[in-house]
């Protein structure tokens, strides 16, 4: 004697959010069921396993049918087969788009192809994130990476729009995008202790200052990539290290506005050369696509560890970047103010955000 | 050529990618209606293309409009081969034939593919122009109107109740022509979904002859079924109750210019009696109050009824008691708005008096199961029939006598059955076959009754007509329990007590019908879902021999299935049974039986006795203790559900003084509330027959005795039974369920519903099972369906899961098919005092006059608490009720079922089941009067409001299975649904199996009627019912096929407090609609 058949379908579709979560976490139904019992929904109704086990199947079921439709969301509004609330279609959205922050800072930025797709057992043995799971996150950056691909206008409003995402999941997919598209490396050691909310925000900032959508909004393709032109005027900034005269009165500038601010005195005094020759390099060398890959480690390399080492407080990085900056302006023979404080404005941010432990 | 057909291509979205070289599609259109076929330019390479077309046009006969469809077939051109076929539309526009209904039918539609489901979406126009045909002889029926509601529907009042219509239309099934040899499968299924649109529509098309031919304008408990006879045929049969309806505004109307009495008749709206969940009877059916309504006392000058009627419905003898109805002579008054139709019905009546016992319309049937106030007089009990039947081929289609024959004879059946109760009508009445190769089980049942004659003549809602002769004297509130037969001579042994209400008249011990608890009815605490499940084994065999086999069995099931029935009400301590349906299936070697029924304590009729077990006559100690500890568990369980299901009916009363007063004469002989003394002794009762005070000269000192149910544990069988009353689990806490429209005692609805369809199949692996083993499985797979809707609609808490529609099958050999569809429906936690004073006040008030100990049968006495009742001056009342009252030979009564059963079965099982009276003290109905406990319902629970989907760009339909949507009204009904369909799949697993392919299958079949119904213009069904579902498989060979019909009324409603309809639902879905378009 067996179950042949068993099947629930309500007018208005029946979701349980918490099978929904487990769905996409990507348990198996027996699996799942464990969970629901382990966490005492059994109480609630006077049930039993089997109950469970059917109305987990279903659940599993709708899921499935609906998977299609949550891969292009728009179509989830005006779709006819299930009877669906508004409300309930943004949760549906809404989750099934989020990602463990663990997984994406495996891929990010790597390519989004077959090969990476290949490795997602690995990532999902070092994650403990399923490889369903994997996949279906995989997944969704690659159509999200797709689609916005060949967008014109801003990348956070194209998602948003094409996925029906909230404001931040949209941001963090921008991020995604970004990162996989300019390929950054994001997974050396050194850079292991960054969350991928550090790295979203950088993202942002990137987006918002270094691309060339940050100034025209009207160019195609402008927010994926980095502006070529800025790039280039940023090889300008080298004078900054390599006349000496102008290291020297930009030290003593510095210098002049921190004492007496600051217990790290001393090893800002000391270190200001290094760091400032760091800072200046990085901006330098960004129109090689090999360095612009190798940005956060850069970064990392030749101002945060020195910094850290030197037992900065946050506080003083802020204080620190904040007068390095303003400096600049005060030197007579340093005409590239506005190259100089878009990218100062974007490392100054993206260095306060980094720096923790 | 009276009509013009208009229709209109206006886009397509999410179509499916037909050419996988360049990823789309491109895609035209074919329009066809009758033999007619328009094409759209092919739109190149899209998923939505944008048609526009121009409007084609269709000139053809209403009589063609009524029986086709339009048939909206999506393609996919090719240049080298032949095009390939995306999906079809097919639109029913009976709707738009209908000034009434709907007058445009705008919107998308799911394009629809047997073998791939729902394949993108269409938009499409449609519009009807009718010219006025006026050809006597004309064949069609257009603008009759059809309703699956069972009853009035919300809106409409009822100027007449003709009676039944009745028409069945037979074709060979396409899918067993030879033609389906070398056709495709979507081929074949595509010619039987369109000979089943067509054969529906001619059907339609031919009751709505029919009714216009009675005189009426409309069917309401419109109930079409298929029988998928295979080799011999496919059957499509309807029945209904033809009606006069009249909008509710127009109504009115009529009221006020016609008849010089509306005054009284709002005063009958502020009558107690009325119910607040049906503001629509209470506030437009006047005249239809009960009895102790003010407006008797006004004079009637101008518009007095006949003094007489011939019409008796309380002669038991009355052999022409079924004609009544229709033979009932105009009363004159249907002035006014209705004068013109009087034609139609007198010609029909004269025609009925001289047409032979075979003309249908004798058949004084009613598909209704709810009724106007007043409607219904008395109730006797179920009436049911059946019989087996061998499947021949049919020969001819167009004379299809022997189907005809069949359901004729099982009418008379249920006629004479009626005729047996002392009843003139069947109410509640339905018709359901089972087939299993070429074995048919064709079923019939219903509720024999008694119906105010008022009805059934014209005008006869109008307050002058108020027949006095003929009003019930009873309460609204009990006077259905009281029996129709007469006590003296009746039609099998049962227990009659005076009425616990009204102390009337006598009432059964047991009630069972086939109809809505009454709105008005008088009930103790609330109702629960009671089903009775069995199975039997027979052998495999082929014609005759099979057929017989059948038939032997049936009356057994039938049998154990009622006692089943019994054993669970008073396990639950409750008197009578609501909606009862039984079903039984037959499969090749089992056949199976599920009775279903919403079980309530009537306050009218006395408190069920106990269940005794009895052990076997030897004294084993071993025995007598297991016989005392089931004895224990059974009075928990009984004393528990008392509790669960709030049932403490009022015993004992402080004397009111009043009462005592005008009743203490008889109070010193009359020993009330007894029981009608043992069978011997009734014969020299005396039956008062009316006017003047009533003497009772025997005595029955039998004071309190209750009948229990003893049940004696003598074989597996007796133990079997016993574990079975207890294995049902109650419904957990917050939940209550019924297979009825609502359940008593629940008024403040939400208006969060939740409709829904279950289907579970189980497969018996075991081949050498036992009855009882069989019945174990049965039982649990109900048991477990019910336990997994409690568990999936939690959220929905405290709720109550209404009309529970149950349908078992035995689709294959060692399968069993239990297939449900209900609505779980939340209400308020907190039960506000005003529901209880619209009717639980009125019950307590009732209650608290009528104390158990003092009343008498005596006319005067009792009229003088019904006239407190009503709120009128007692003096008069009497004096009215005294020249009118005649309700001697009204001897009621009620469930006869048990007794015509053991006439058809002529063998009784095993003789464990007796009756036999057991004493129940005074003192333990004190105590269970202490027990009045304040409502406990449920958890709290935060309130949802379903219709928060403000900005979605799909009309959001709801559907339910009821007559009405909580918290809303009916503004207007669009016309009926009537769809089915057809699925196959020759890719079973890839779909995720069986489960996986019916799941998306009924998803697809509800997301196409909620289509229709929002291109009709409407945001909800109701009355909305899953027909079929036929479900073949072969796991094997990757394949299933699964056939649904469903069926209910479109409508418009709004939320109760709104004017206008909830327009920003509708318009946001057209708006979208024609953003679409463009």
């Amino acid at each position: 004697m067996a179950v042949e058949l068993d099947v629930f379908v309500g007018n208005t579709t029946i979701m349980d959010e918490e099978v929904y979560q487990l769905w996409l976490d990507g348990y198996t139904v027996n699996d799942a069921v464990k969970v629901r019992m382990a966490g005492g929904v059994l109480d609630e109704c006077e049930a039993n396993q089997d109950v469970l086990l059917s109305d987990t199947m279903d659940q599993y079921r709708t899921f499935q049918m609906c998977e299609r439709l949550l891969q292009s969301p728009a179509k989830l509004a005006n779709q006819l087969l299930f009877q669906i609330p508004p409300h309930r279609q943004t949760m549906l959205i809404e989750r099934y788009y989020a990602f463990d922050d663990v997984f994406v800072r495996e891929v990010l930025g790597k390519k989004l192809s077959k090969g990476t797709k290949k490795d997602l057992d690995d990532i999902s043995a070092k994650t403990g994130v399923t490889l369903k799971s994997c996949r279906r996150q995989f997944d969704n950056f690659k159509r999200v990476f797709k689609v916005v691909e060949e967008l014109k206008g801003p990348l956070v409003e194209n998602i948003r729009q094409h996925f029906l995402l909230s404001d931040k999941l949209a941001r963090d997919y921008a991020a995604i995008v970004f990162f996989a598209n300019n390929r950054f490396e994001t997974g050396k050691k050194k850079l292991q202790y960054l969350t991928f909310q550090d790295f979203a925000f950088c993202a942002g900032q990137l987006i918002n200052n270094w691309t060339v959508g940050a100034v025209d909004n009207m160019v195609e393709d402008m927010d994926v990539d980095l502006d070529k032109e800025f790039l280039q005027e940023l090889k300008e900034l080298k004078i900054l290290i390599t006349d000496k005269d102008l290291l020297d009165q930009h030290k003593s500038l510095v210098c002049t506005a921190l004492r007496g601010k600051t217990k790290a005195f001393a090893e800002m005094e000391a270190n200001f050369k290094n760091l400032s020759r760091g800072l200046v390099n990085i901006a330098t060398k960004l129109t090689n696509t090999k360095d612009v890959r190798d940005f956060f480690i850069d970064l990392v390399e030749k101002f945060i560890e020195p910094c850290r080492s030197d037992r900065w407080t946050p506080a003083d990085i802020k204080l620190y970047l904040t007068h390095y900056t303003n400096s600049a302006h005060i030197l007579d023979s340093f005409k590239h103010q506005a190259v100089w404080d878009r990218y100062m404005g974007v490392i100054k941010s993206c260095i306060y955000k980094m720096y923790h432990d | 050529m009276p009509g013009k057909l208009k229709a209109k291509i206006v886009a397509g979205r999410h179509l499916p990618v037909m050419d996988r070289a360049s990823d789309l599609t491109d895609a035209f259109v074919e329009v066809k209606f009758g033999n007619t076929t328009f094409k759209t330019d092919v739109f190149p390479k899209s998923l939505n293309p944008q048609w526009n077309s121009e409007w084609f046009k269709f000139e053809v006969d209403d009589e063609d409009l009524q029986d086709e469809p339009l048939q909206i077939t999506v393609l996919d051109h090719d240049t080298y081969s032949a095009n390939d076929a995306i999906g079809k539309v097919y639109i029913d526009i009976d709707p738009l034939l209908c000034t009434e209904a709907a007058s445009v039918i705008s919107g998308w539609f799911p394009i629809y593919d047997t073998i791939h489901g729902i394949r993108g979406e269409i938009n499409v126009l449609v519009k009807v122009e009718l010219f006025n045909d006026l050809n006597r002889f004309r064949q069609s029926s257009c603008g009759v109107k059809f309703f699956c509601t069972t009853s009035i529907p919300r809106g409409y009042r009822a100027a007449m109740v003709h009676g039944f219509v009745e028409e069945l239309v037979v074709n060979e099934d396409p899918e067993y022509q030879w033609i389906d040899r070398i056709r495709t499968p979507r081929a074949s299924n595509e010619a039987r979904q369109r000979l089943i649109s067509l054969m529906s529509g001619e059907l339609q098309r031919k009751i709505g002859l029919k009714v216009l031919e009675m005189g009426g304008n409309a069917v309401v408990g419109y109930l079409q079924c298929f029988d998928l006879e295979g080799e011999s045929g496919l059957v499509v049969r309807a029945i209904g109750t033809a009606c006069t309806l009249e909008k509710h505004s127009s109504g009115s109307l009529v009221n006020t210019h016609t008849h010089p009495n509306t005054a009284p008749a709002s005063n009958a709206c502020n009558s107690p009696s009325k119910d607040g969940k049906e503001p629509v009877f209470g506030e437009d059916l006047p005249s239809s109050s009960g009895p102790p309504t003010p407006f008797r006392n006004l004079p009637t000058s101008s518009s007095s009824p006949p003094p007489f009627s011939p019409c008796k419905p309380c002669s038991r003898q009355s052999s022409s008691s079924d004609t009544d109805l229709s033979l009932t002579p105009k009363t004159g008054m249907g002035s006014g708005g209705s004068a013109g139709k009087e034609a139609g019905p007198l010609k029909t009546l004269l025609r009925q008096q001289t047409q032979t016992a075979l003309e249908q319309r004798e058949f004084p049937f009613f598909t209704l199961t709810s009724f106007p106030p007043s409607f219904l007089v008395h109730v006797g009990g179920v009436v049911s029939a059946r019989s087996v039947k061998l499947l021949d081929r049919i020969h001819n289609p167009d004379e299809p006598e022997t189907r005809d024959a069949w359901w004729e004879e099982l009418r008379q059946e249920i006629k004479s059955h009626a005729k047996a109760l002392g009843c003139h009508a069947v109410v509640g009445y339905s018709e359901n076959t089972s087939i299993c190769e070429e074995v048919c089980i064709l079923s019939a049942s219903g509720t024999a009754a008694i119906l105010n004659p008022r009805y059934m003549r014209e005008g006869c809602l109008d307050i002058g007509s108020t027949d006095q002769r003929f009003d019930d004297p009873s309460p609204p509130s009990c006077g259905f329990c009281h029996i129709p037969y007469d006590e003296l001579n009746m039609p099998f042994p049962a227990q009659l007590t005076y009425c616990y209400n009204c102390r009337r008249q006598k009432v059964p011990d047991v009630l069972f019908t086939t109809i809505n608890l009454p709105a008005e009815a008088a009930v103790t605490g609330k109702g629960c879902l009671i089903q009775a499940r069995l199975c039997r084994l027979k052998k495999k065999a082929q014609g005759e021999v099979n057929a017989t086999a059948i038939s032997n069995l049936l009356p057994f099931m039938e049998y154990e299935l009622h006692t089943q029935l019994m054993n669970k009400l008073k396990l639950r301590s409750m008197n009578a049974l609501f909606g009862l349906h039984i079903q039984i299936s037959v499969g090749e070697n089992m056949l199976l039986g599920l009775a279903s029924a919403t079980g309530v304590y009537l306050t009218a009729l006395p408190a069920p006795g106990g269940i005794q077990i009895a052990g076997k006559a030897s004294g084993d100690l071993n025995n007598e203790q297991h016989v005392q500890s089931i004895q224990k568990r059974i009075n928990d369980t009984i004393a528990k559900n008392k509790e669960l299901y709030q049932i403490n009916p009022p015993k004992l009363f402080a004397l009111d003084p009043e009462v005592f007063c005008s009743t203490n004469l008889e109070l010193t002989e009359e020993g009330v509330g007894s029981p009608i003394p043992e069978p011997r002794h009734r014969s020299r009762l005396f039956r008062s027959h009316s006017e003047s005070s009533d003497e009772v000269s025997e005595l029955d000192l039998s004071h309190g005795k209750k009948d229990a149910f003893v049940l004696e544990i003598d074989d597996t069988d007796a133990v079997e039974d016993i574990h079975s009353l207890l294995t049902d689990a109650s419904p957990p806490t917050g939940f209550y369920t019924c297979n009825t429209e609502t359940m008593p005692g629940i008024y403040n609805w939400t208006t969060a519903v939740q409709m829904f369809t279950s289907v579970r199949v189980l497969r018996l692996s075991n081949a050498n099972l036992s009855n009882q083993s069989l019945n174990k499985i049965f039982t649990d797979l109900c048991e477990n369906l019910l336990k997994s809707f409690y568990f999936k609609l939690r959220s929905n808490i405290p709720c109550c899961l209404c009309h529970l529609n149950f349908t078992v099958a035995v689709p294959e050999e060692e399968l069993i098919q239990v297939s449900v569809t209900a609505v779980a429906m939340t209400f308020d936690k907190d039960q506000n005092q005003e529901g209880f004073i619209t009717k639980g006040g009125n019950e307590t008030e009732e209650q608290l006059q009528f104390p158990l100990e003092l009343c008498a049968d005596s006319s005067s006495t009792n009229a003088q608490p019904s006239s407190k009742f009503s709120g009128v001056p007692e003096n008069t009342i009497v004096s009215s009720r005294a020249a009118s009252v005649d309700y001697g030979s009204f001897a009621d009564r009620c469930s006869t079922w048990l007794e015509l059963l053991r006439l058809k079965a002529n063998t009784i099982r095993r003789g464990s089941v007796k009756t036999s009276r057991r004493t129940q003290s005074l003192a333990h109905s004190v105590s269970s009067l202490e027990h009045c406990s304040p409502l406990t319902e449920g958890r709290p629970r935060s309130l949802r409001s379903s219709r928060s989907f403000g900005g979605s760009s799909v009309t959001m339909v709801k559907m339910t299975p009821l007559s009405f949507l909580p918290g809303t009204r009916i503004i207007k009904f669009l016309g009926i649904i009537n769809m089915f369909f057809i699925r196959e799949t020759t890719s079973l697993r890839e779909e995720g199996g069986v489960s996986g392919f019916l799941h998306t299958f009924i998803a697809e079949v509800f997301a196409m009627v909620r289509a229709h119904v929002a291109a009709l213009g409407g945001n909800a069904v109701v009355s909305y019912s899953m027909k079929d579902c036929v479900l073949m498989e072969n796991p094997n060979k990757n394949q299933a096929q699964c056939l649904i019909n469903v069926s209910g009324d479109a409508v418009i409603c709004v939320r109760e407090t709104d004017q206008e309809p909830m327009t920003s639902m509708t318009n946001i879905g057209q708006t979208c609609a024609a953003d679409g378009a463009t």
